[in-house]
């Protein structure tokens, strides 16, 4: 269970226009812009739940998701994953979820995957037995096969998100955070790693919060759709909730935004 | 421990796969070696008698120097480290269950430890065939070269955790590189990695001995030729154990503050 309860976070940013004037000028006058990314943001979600946690770029979805994987501290509120703060004990929770950040990468680069997830291995102190069957499994459902032996760097983009996701899901966590876990994949990877999310789901009751800008994902996965904009929570509900008619799902999601002004 | 071990093993393991690097590094290390070398015999033959330790101390100095470069090198900071801080990538290292520290001080040690070993018995075994009083000796005794194995590794120790203080401001200031720069400066030379701490005036060598850089490489690479003798070594033992200390307490304490207020910089 993972319950968020007015949680605020902002950022401090420094801005300045174009230019080498206004360059001399903020080297002397710096000026600073707060900026909300979480207001008062409220939500729960139930053990064995699948979220799709939607909005425009900027709206707040990352922080969430770092501020639920304990990486980030909120200035205000209250948060609680399984009944514990995951920034007060950032070792003990991180060990019972699982994260996946589609825009970065956690294989070590120049050794073959495989080193990267006995070293998880370790990390997690999976047991032998318990490893061997989750990487049976994930080498199967996700196709990874050869490509574990081959180092990270020399990987595509679509091959090593797989990898990734796998890297991810051995300690088989019971909620996993995923953020824009599809981006610069394939249409067959894509397929591939929404079926494996969903039979995660199905299999082992994991809670999954998604944060994607591919409406297919969420019509795929999700069974509640969360829409944050501007830091704020805009809408909590179901796909049909939004749907109306037979529109297509990312301009029933434009008209979404648009009708919130975000 | 074990998940810190085979960190250390995969890093270490990685460190081997770099040969043309470690090549390279042989080769200007070798050079290094013998420009330190012709500049002491210049200074040496105006007048061997002005100089605190024996031409051939000198020699040992410099080749241990070149040797176990990778061991005390503040310079070779680990980039990656450094990259994950500023582009945000430490967000993954923050979502397992180990402590940042701990395993990047692993790492370090792994890096450097991986570096040395390919270098130094290559360049070691030429300098030992050098002529005397240009080579490396033998140690002063059996005593001293096992004294001097342990102040090796515990130099190594004291370098990392003062690296590791370098990577943890980083998380502070956006980008490391105005510290890099001060740092490896300002450690080199006070480390005794250009010239070796005996060599400079008595009361700045007095006050150097006892700050944590004279810990690193100076105690080991000048036990080795038995240039110190008994109650300095005492003390240098001591004080390296010390600086190893609390160096390390302070890089923990900076890395819980920078945990506490990390920005996760780039979405």
């Amino acid at each position: 269970m993972i319950t968020m309860k007015h949680v605020h976070k902002s950022y401090r940013i420094a801005k300045r226009n174009a230019g080498f004037g206004e360059a001399w000028k903020s080297f002397f006058h710096r000026k600073y812009e707060t900026i909300h990314a979480l207001n008062d943001v409220s939500f729960t979600i139930r053990d064995g739940e699948m979220v799709g946690y939607i909005g425009p770029n900027g709206a707040g979805k990352s922080s969430t998701i770092k501020i639920l994987s304990g990486i980030l501290t909120p200035d205000d509120g209250t948060v609680l994953v399984d009944g514990k703060v995951p920034y007060k004990n950032r070792i003990e929770h991180v060990s019972r979820i699982g994260v996946v950040f589609g825009q970065r990468s956690q294989l070590w680069w120049d050794v073959p995957v495989i080193d990267s997830f006995e070293l998880l291995k370790d990390i997690y102190r999976i047991p032998d037995s318990q490893y061997k069957e989750n990487l049976e499994e994930l080498t199967e459902l996700l196709n990874l096969g050869e490509l574990v032996r081959s180092p990270a760097r020399q990987l595509s983009l679509g091959q090593r998100m797989r990898c990734e996701i796998a890297a991810s899901l051995l300690h088989q966590p019971r909620i996993l955070f995923l953020d824009e876990p599809t981006i610069g994949l394939d249409a067959v990877s894509k397929l591939a790693v929404r079926d494996f999310i969903l039979k995660q789901n199905k299999i082992h009751g994991t809670t999954v919060l998604l944060t994607t800008h591919d409406m297919q994902d969420i019509e795929a996965l999700a069974s509640r759709i969360i829409l944050i904009g501007k830091g704020r929570i805009l809408m909590d509900g179901g796909l049909e909730d939004i749907k109306k008619g037979n529109r297509d799902i990312d301009e029933t999601v434009a008209e979404l935004y648009r009708s919130y002004d975000i | 421990m074990k998940k810190y071990i085979s960190f250390f093993r995969l890093r270490f393991s990685m460190g081997l796969q770099y040969r043309t690097a470690a090549l390279a590094g042989i080769a200007t290390q070798f050079f290094w070696g013998f420009m330190e070398l012709m500049m002491f015999r210049a200074f040496y033959q105006a007048d061997s008698a002005a100089f605190p330790m024996s031409m051939s101390a000198t020699a040992s100095y410099v080749w241990l120097q070149q040797a176990f470069l990778a061991f005390f090198a503040v310079w070779m900071m680990d980039n990656e480290i450094f990259d994950s801080i500023v582009n945000g990538n430490i967000a993954y290292e923050l979502c397992r269950p180990v402590s940042i520290y701990t395993m990047w001080f692993a790492r370090n040690i792994a890096n450097r430890l991986s570096r040395a070993v390919l270098r130094c018995f290559p360049i070691l075994a030429v300098a030992a065939l050098i002529p005397h009083p240009y080579g490396i000796g033998a140690p002063a005794d059996a005593g001293h070269f096992v004294l001097f194995l342990i102040t090796l590794i515990l130099g190594l120790a004291v370098t990392v955790s003062f690296c590791m203080l370098v990577y943890m401001l980083a998380f502070f200031t956006i980008s490391p590189q105005g510290l890099r720069i001060l740092f490896t400066s300002a450690v080199e030379f006070l480390a005794g990695a250009i010239v070796p701490i005996p060599f400079l005036p008595d009361k700045i060598g007095r006050v150097l001995e006892l700050l944590p850089f004279a810990s690193m490489q100076n105690v080991a690479l000048r036990i080795y030729s038995g240039s110190m003798d008994t109650d300095a070594m005492r003390q240098a033992v001591l004080l390296q154990v010390f600086w190893l200390a609390a160096v390390t307490a302070a890089g923990r304490l900076l890395c819980k503050a920078a945990e506490r207020q990390v920005t996760v910089q780039g979405g």
